[in-house]
């Protein structure tokens, strides 16, 4: 039973958005299309997302939200971490806000004449 | 158990669909891929027992994303229509 | 083929470091001491259901200020940089075609129900999942339908800038508010608490994601209207 025990020791959502960093990681590095940069740079933001909730992540628990099913006085028994609930909100939208930017400007340097990889903006090297 | 089990299932399916995206070899393909991503994420998310976040990041992630990856691809593919018609015209007054 | 090697150490070397955070970490088995004092005191400090907007809101006020002001740099350099004479479209504008009539039809049904769909996913922040930013990115998305359906139709400037604008106000003076009437700067017990539950409850945090709500709108939908080209 080594492969089921050891499936209850890690934390799955840990485990698949360390993968997602680092599938996101490989295509922000080695894509030289301006545009699919920016879409594995949103699979890596999404991984980090994952990653950074799986702290407050409790077995058998429900959402943080005060009702009928988990009422104040049990409400530290029966409820996930809401910390990192807060953090990851945060940071989702500012993901937005930075992908939205990252895409103008691509948009901008297309538009102004550049190619789509980034390789032909080599003159740009130091 | 179930949970985790779904949990993990997701997980593989959001891996798979991340390799997709980053691998294949037409940008709309990649962009949809990237919005699948964000979905099963989404789906993660509510397994987990973080409501608001999943409504964050299905709306986000996959809805408003998606839909800023396809403007930026329009506009790029616009821009590559007026240099095409800007080189034509060029080409042919010498 | 060197910066391929490179590329690829560099992806194996952040897999190693991220290997202790997938073998051991492990599950925990309850929140930690903060989220424990969150959970158990956010009913009686504000009377909110939600513990994630109390925190969002009101113990971690500040984070919430930086994250819209963060939206907002974001937001002012979409449009620093897409405008319509910085993008050079010459004089002709390209060919619009028109929506499809699927498309125009179920926009006009669909429009008022979206906006009034994030008005009550706003307002109901601290009842129920939700709260100032999914509401406001379901506002975005009935003007970006409109958008995708008349694509000559334009996006009012006037009345965005001004609901923008009026939104981050109302939040700072909220939150001076609480300086004024109560403990901190964006206290929401500035106004009367009431009870648990209740639509009227939880002091100015409904008021407080309502503005946030409004702004996000407001500020997504430029956005959308940036990207799409037609910002002059």
């Amino acid at each position: 039973m080594n492969v089921l025990e050891f499936l209850g020791r890690i934390n799955p959502v840990a485990a698949s958005g360390a993968v997602l960093v680092l599938v996101g990681l490989w295509g922000v590095l080695a894509r030289p299309n301006l545009f699919k940069i920016a879409v594995a740079f949103s699979v890596l933001e999404t991984g980090v997302n994952l990653v950074i909730l799986s702290v407050g992540y409790i077995r058998g628990r429900t959402a943080p939200i005060l009702d009928s099913a988990a009422d104040a006085a049990t409400a530290a028994q029966r409820m996930t971490d809401p910390v990192p609930q807060a953090l990851v909100l945060t940071a989702i939208v500012i993901g937005l806000a930075v992908t939205a930017l990252m895409l103008s400007y691509a948009v901008r340097m297309r538009t102004g004449g550049g190619g789509s990889s980034i390789e032909s903006y080599g003159d740009e090297k130091w | 158990m179930v949970v985790d089990m779904a949990i993990l299932v997701s997980g593989v399916v959001m891996i798979a669909a991340g390799i997709g995206a980053v691998l294949a070899k037409s940008l709309l393909v990649s962009i949809i891929l990237s919005g699948g991503v964000s979905l099963v994420a989404s789906l993660v998310f509510l397994l987990m027992g973080a409501p608001d976040v999943a409504m964050t990041e299905a709306a986000i992630g996959s809805g408003l994303t998606t839909v800023v990856f396809l403007y930026a691809m329009a506009r790029s593919k616009q821009a590559d229509h007026e240099d095409a018609e800007a080189n034509a015209e060029a080409g042919g007054q010498p | 083929m060197m910066r391929k090697i490179l590329v690829l150490l560099a992806v194996i070397g952040f897999g190693v470091a991220m290997l202790p955070l997938v073998l051991e970490a492990g599950v925990a088995e309850a929140p930690g001491e903060l989220a424990t004092a969150y959970l158990e005191q956010s009913p009686r400090d504000f009377a909110a259901a939600n513990v994630v907007t109390a925190i969002v809101v009101s113990y971690r006020g500040f984070d919430t200020l930086g994250e819209v002001a963060v939206l907002f740099a974001a937001t002012a350099g979409v449009g620093a940089l897409l405008t319509k004479k910085r993008t050079e479209t010459a004089g002709a504008e390209p060919e619009r075609k028109p929506g499809t009539e699927i498309l125009g039809t179920a926009t006009g049904l669909l429009t008022g129900l979206l906006v009034m769909f994030g008005v009550y996913i706003f307002m109901h922040g601290h009842l129920t999942p939700g709260g100032g930013f999914q509401g406001g990115v379901v506002i975005a998305t009935a003007v970006l339908l409109n958008l995708l359906a008349s694509p000559r139709s334009r996006v009012a400037h006037g009345v965005m800038t001004a609901v923008e604008s009026l939104s981050g106000a109302a939040y700072v003076a909220l939150g001076l508010l609480g300086v004024v009437l109560a403990a901190g700067f964006l206290d929401p017990r500035a106004l009367p608490l009431g009870t648990l539950g209740a639509l009227a409850s939880a002091g100015a945090i409904p008021l407080i994601y309502s503005a946030i709500g409004l702004k996000v709108g407001a500020e997504l939908s430029g956005i959308l209207e940036a990207l799409k080209g037609d910002r002059e």
